[in-house]
């Protein structure tokens, strides 16, 4: 093991770091001991509150499975619609026309700015006034509203970034041969520029899932964690119930952001693609690979 | 058509205020936490660096509602911790807080550990070459360095601090997204002009802040 930041350990570092380690051990043991003495004064504990989820399998074919297929639903029909949208809204933003850039740059700067949940709440009672869509589907109609007014314009950005990715070369040598704009654009710049932009893609759906989880809280859509209500209602088990939740959606974006990385590593070592790779949305996404000083042998 | 801004009936400067407040010192704990956890990140220490790494990926993965909503329900519901708050709203904006910070505290983390990789490897071995300790080395030569480069990254993060504060809604913290909320089933013929009153504060909490932080990070950046 080598870093920058410290030498391999001698002895006298490998007894301190020792020492360090017991430390450690023994403040994260107590406040282990104290959440757990806590929970086992509250009755949190107890075996019923936590069998459930081993031996009855109603609480996952009931609650649990439908509750995370809703929440991958919205995610995915968001996803499917903020796609194209973002593209267009790229490709927009990107153009020669002052009077298409500036308005579609305003727009996506607009919707950026603007929290999630505030767009669907104005979604959910815009659909309330000015439709007859069933107050059953308002909810999924709603959260998938925000998400893809919201992630539209992340995604653009992240087009626009990678279209500048490329070298250009690229765009030179599209004029050289006659290419209009148009041309240039759908047969050399997107095609590329599709590839650099798919970790960032992956990565901005784990932002999306995470999402969904509002629209549960405030809407009244059957997501994953609004089974909470449901499970602790039945059970009387509230903080079992959230680890649960909590771990399905950490297995869920833990599988998804490392794909994400894979694909990133692959792109980069590629030999077909330009090498270029777009950093997801810097602020919810891993700000990088780390690789240098600090990076943990 | 904006007539339910003076009718005094909703305090929509107060709503604003709470959310600031949020912000603030969600942004103050997450910088203190999110600078702990990179320390621990980089750190000599393999078990520290196992927690920091496990830390961050195991709250990054989970939704913020889900910590907020676990704040609520299940530290002060059930376990009974208050925080110190004598009032409900007292109780909840402070474990709001708690939430907020513990999840934009993974975001800081990543930001500052690639702060740290943009500092050239020599200096850190100059440094070790002194005799520096890792503690002295990370705290006077590569932290300080490592902040002026994540400037930027990290006014992202807190862009994204100033929309996620509305999460606090889900458990009844009384700031904008609560108040639209409420306003919308009261003042229904008004929906957009609602919208584009809570629209317009967000952009104005967020866009000064940007391009402030933005002539910042420009001027304190290593020119290398």
């Amino acid at each position: 093991m080598t870093s920058v930041l410290y030498d391999t350990p001698g002895p006298k570092a490998k007894a301190r770091n020792w020492i360090y380690s017991g430390i450690f051990v023994v403040l994260f043991g107590l406040a282990l001991w104290w959440v757990l003495s806590l929970m086992a004064e509250k009755g949190q504990l107890d075996a019923d509150k936590w069998t459930p989820f081993v031996t009855d399998g109603q609480i996952w074919t009931t609650f649990l499975i439908p509750g995370l297929l809703e929440t991958l639903k919205a995610g995915a029909i968001a996803m499917v619609i903020a796609l194209p949208l973002g593209a267009l809204l790229g490709i927009g933003r990107l153009s020669d026309h002052a009077w298409v850039r500036g308005p579609v740059g305003a727009v996506v700067e607009f919707f950026r700015a603007i929290p999630v949940l505030i767009l669907m709440v104005f979604g959910s009672q815009l659909y309330v006034q000015f439709t007859d869509i069933p107050s059953e589907h308002r909810p999924l109609y709603a959260v998938v509203t925000g998400l893809v007014l919201y992630n539209a314009a992340v995604i653009a950005e992240i087009v626009r970034a990678g279209v500048l990715s490329l070298p250009r070369g690229q765009t030179d040598a599209a004029k050289a041969i006659g290419m209009r704009k148009g041309q240039t654009m759908a047969y050399v710049l997107i095609p590329q520029a599709v590839t650099a932009m798919l970790p960032a893609l992956v990565s901005q759906l784990v932002v999306i899932l995470k999402d969904t989880a509002l629209g549960g809280s405030l809407l009244g859509l059957g997501e994953l964690l609004s089974m909470n209500r449901q499970i602790s209602a039945n059970y009387s088990n509230t903080i079992a119930t959230l680890v649960v939740i909590a771990l399905i959606y950490i297995v869920v974006n833990f599988a998804l952001t490392s794909f994400a990385s894979w694909l990133e590593g692959r792109l980069r070592k590629s030999t077909k693609g330009t090498g270029a790779v777009v950093a997801g949305d810097v602020a919810e996404v891993d700000a990088g690979g780390a690789t240098g000083v600090g990076k943990a042998p | 058509m904006f007539d339910f801004l003076d009718s005094g009936q909703y305090d929509v400067l107060g709503a604003f205020w709470v959310t600031v407040q949020l912000t603030l010192y969600s942004a103050a704990g997450s910088l203190i936490w999110g600078t702990a956890l990179a320390g621990m990140r980089v750190s000599p220490v393999p078990l520290l660096r196992a927690f920091g790494t496990a830390y961050v990926n195991l709250v990054r993965n989970t939704p913020l509602t889900v910590l907020i909503i676990a704040c609520s329900l299940g530290l002060s519901q059930t376990l009974g911790i208050e925080l110190g708050g004598d009032t409900f709203k007292e109780t909840g904006f402070r474990l709001a807080v708690l939430g907020l910070t513990a999840y934009t505290g993974t975001f800081v983390c990543e930001a500052i550990r690639s702060g740290i990789n943009t500092v050239p490897v020599g200096q850190a071995e100059a440094a070790r070459a002194l005799g520096l300790s890792f503690f002295q080395v990370l705290t006077l030569i590569v932290l300080p360095q490592a902040f002026r480069a994540v400037v930027a990254p990290l006014t992202n993060v807190l862009i994204a601090l100033t929309k996620n504060t509305t999460v606090a809604a889900t458990i009844g913290v009384a700031e904008a997204a609560l108040l639209m909320k409420e306003m919308l089933e009261n003042e229904a013929d008004a929906l957009f002009a609602v919208f584009g009153v809570f629209a317009l504060g967000f952009v104005l909490l967020t866009l000064p802040t940007g391009l402030l932080l933005g002539w910042v990070a420009k001027r304190v950046a290593v020119k290398r």
